[in-house]
């Protein structure tokens, strides 16, 4: 067993893990944080995207000792106090989600795509998700919930 | 799946990584971005006794400037290549290459080193690194190093000059300053592996090709450098009719996979094609 210490949305955990934990396991077998979902084993889905230290990784293909003295943002810490993020409410209000199974990689991975360019045409927003895959929406409504996003995102900076 | 149980260790220098490595001899498996290999734990296809992560180690991050050489660190992430403007001004073959590996998440931890040393035929770094004339730095027991030209690195399918007990620490690449470059990936879905891939990069004089360097991946067991198709480019235009006619026997003595995505025979009518693509692009026509 090895020693972690990991802040996990906001909040600082000390455990011991065994070494070939995963990250997505620690998260959700440790923490009980189920939010974040395994879609496959191969890492192509992307279902488990998660932030490590601000950027996007696929939790499946980290280990939770590699996280040792990082931070790490799950789909549950997006919200503040209630409220969804943006991303999330214009997933919401777009349809941009059937089954929702894909959905919390979905959103954390067009986070980090939206934090890199705040203004992605619709090819960069289908070439930033090309690691999510999405077995029901056809994509056409998860593009416009980050175009929405993208413009609620920007329009929300001017007014701060 | 998970991995089956190992032992970890987490080195914070070179020194003590090739230490670690000595100890545990052929029980241990060296861990870079974990891109490819926990993928590889997770089958079971593999089960080392103890992993030697390097994420910890300082001194192999990151891109420097030597004189007229780009030094990046054998545990530099893909995402950070991709931001160096040293790597987009000196080698942008590189930047152009990496730029179409997996996806963004991937690209976040996956490193140069790591690809290079995983020596999968169809990763997109072995051919931009062969192209560029780029030296590898092998560091070995007892503080030894040693340099090894891209030329000599790969050596079969997943298989390099880094020994057992070795780790690839440093890629050296000399500075292409002012070369346009072009990588042509063939693929039939995103977020796919090369099919054939082109690297090219060319330094232009008055409309015409000066200099041209052409690496090919996924089309031998190995990438490959098209040396003979190099030397025809020089003093042409950058025209479709005259690059056509350079490159026609680029596919000429190697020895791509047949599988699902094509045969041998439609892979090397690609590489003629795509080395055409790359080789204008690259020239800026
Ligand atoms: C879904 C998916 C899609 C992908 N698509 C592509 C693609 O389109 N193109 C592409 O090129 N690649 C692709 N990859 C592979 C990816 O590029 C890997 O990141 C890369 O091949 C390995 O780099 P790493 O740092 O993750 O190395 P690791 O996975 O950590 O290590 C790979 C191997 O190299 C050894 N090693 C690593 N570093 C060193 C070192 N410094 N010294 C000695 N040995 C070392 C390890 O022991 C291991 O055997 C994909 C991967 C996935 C999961
Ligand atoms: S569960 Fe991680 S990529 Fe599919
Ligand atoms: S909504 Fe079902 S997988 Fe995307």
């Amino acid at each position: 067993m090895t020693r972690i210490n990991v802040t996990v949305d906001g909040v600082r955990y000390s455990d011991e893990v065994e070494p070939r934990t995963l990250l997505v396991q620690y998260l959700r077998e440790g923490l009980g944080k189920t939010g974040t979902v395994v879609g496959c084993d191969t890492s192509n889905c992307g279902a488990c995207t998660v932030h490590l230290d601000g950027t996007s990784v696929k939790s499946c293909n980290v280990l939770a000792v590699q996280a040792d003295g990082h931070e790490v943002t799950t789909i549950e810490g997006l919200a503040t106090d209630g409220e969804l993020h943006p991303v999330q409410r214009a997933f919401h209000e777009t349809h941009a989600l059937q089954c929702g199974y894909c959905t919390p990689g979905m959103i954390m991975q067009a986070c980090d795509l939206l934090k890199e360019n705040a203004d992605p045409s619709e090819q960069e927003i289908r070439e930033g998700l090309e690691g999510n895959l999405c077995r029901c929406t056809g994509y056409h409504n998860i593009v416009k919930a980050v175009q929405q996003a993208a413009k609620d995102l920007s329009s929300q900076a001017v007014g701060s | 799946m998970i991995p089956a149980q190992f032992d970890y260790v987490a080195p914070t220098s070179v020194a003590d990584a090739v230490a670690a490595l000595a100890e545990h001899g052929d029980e241990a498996k060296v861990l870079a971005g974990g891109q490819s290999l926990l993928p590889i734990l997770r089958m079971r296809l593999n089960a080392p006794g103890v992993v030697i992560d390097l994420g910890r180690i300082p001194e192999l991050q990151g891109v420097t400037e030597d004189g007229d050489h780009l030094v990046i660190g054998a545990m530099t992430t893909y995402a950070a290549v991709l931001a160096s403007e040293a790597v987009s001004a000196h080698a942008a073959l590189l930047n152009k290459a990496i730029a179409t590996v997996a996806d963004p998440q991937i690209r976040h931890r996956g490193t140069v080193g790591g690809a290079l040393v995983h020596a999968d035929p169809a990763g997109d770094v072995g051919a931009p690194a062969l192209a560029l004339g780029a030296e590898l730095v092998i560091a070995g027991s007892g503080g030894s190093t040693r340099t090894v030209a891209a030329e000599d690195f790969f050596e079969d399918l997943f298989t390099t000059a880094v020994g057992e007990g070795e780790l690839l620490t440093q890629i050296r690449i000399p500075k292409h300053t002012g070369w346009g470059a072009h990588y042509e990936k063939f693929v039939r879905v995103s977020h796919q592996w090369s099919i054939v891939g082109v690297a090219a990069t060319v330094r232009s004089e008055g409309g015409s090709i000066a200099e041209a360097r052409v690496g090919l991946t996924n089309m031998g067991s190995t990438p490959l450098r098209a040396r003979a198709v190099e030397e025809a480019l020089v003093g042409k235009q950058a025209t479709d009719e005259a690059v056509r006619s350079a490159v026609a026997s680029v596919a000429e003595g190697t020895n791509p996979p047949s599988d699902l995505n094509g045969d041998a025979d439609y892979r090397k009518h690609l590489a003629t094609v795509l080395t055409r693509r790359a080789v204008l692009a690259a020239a800026g026509a």
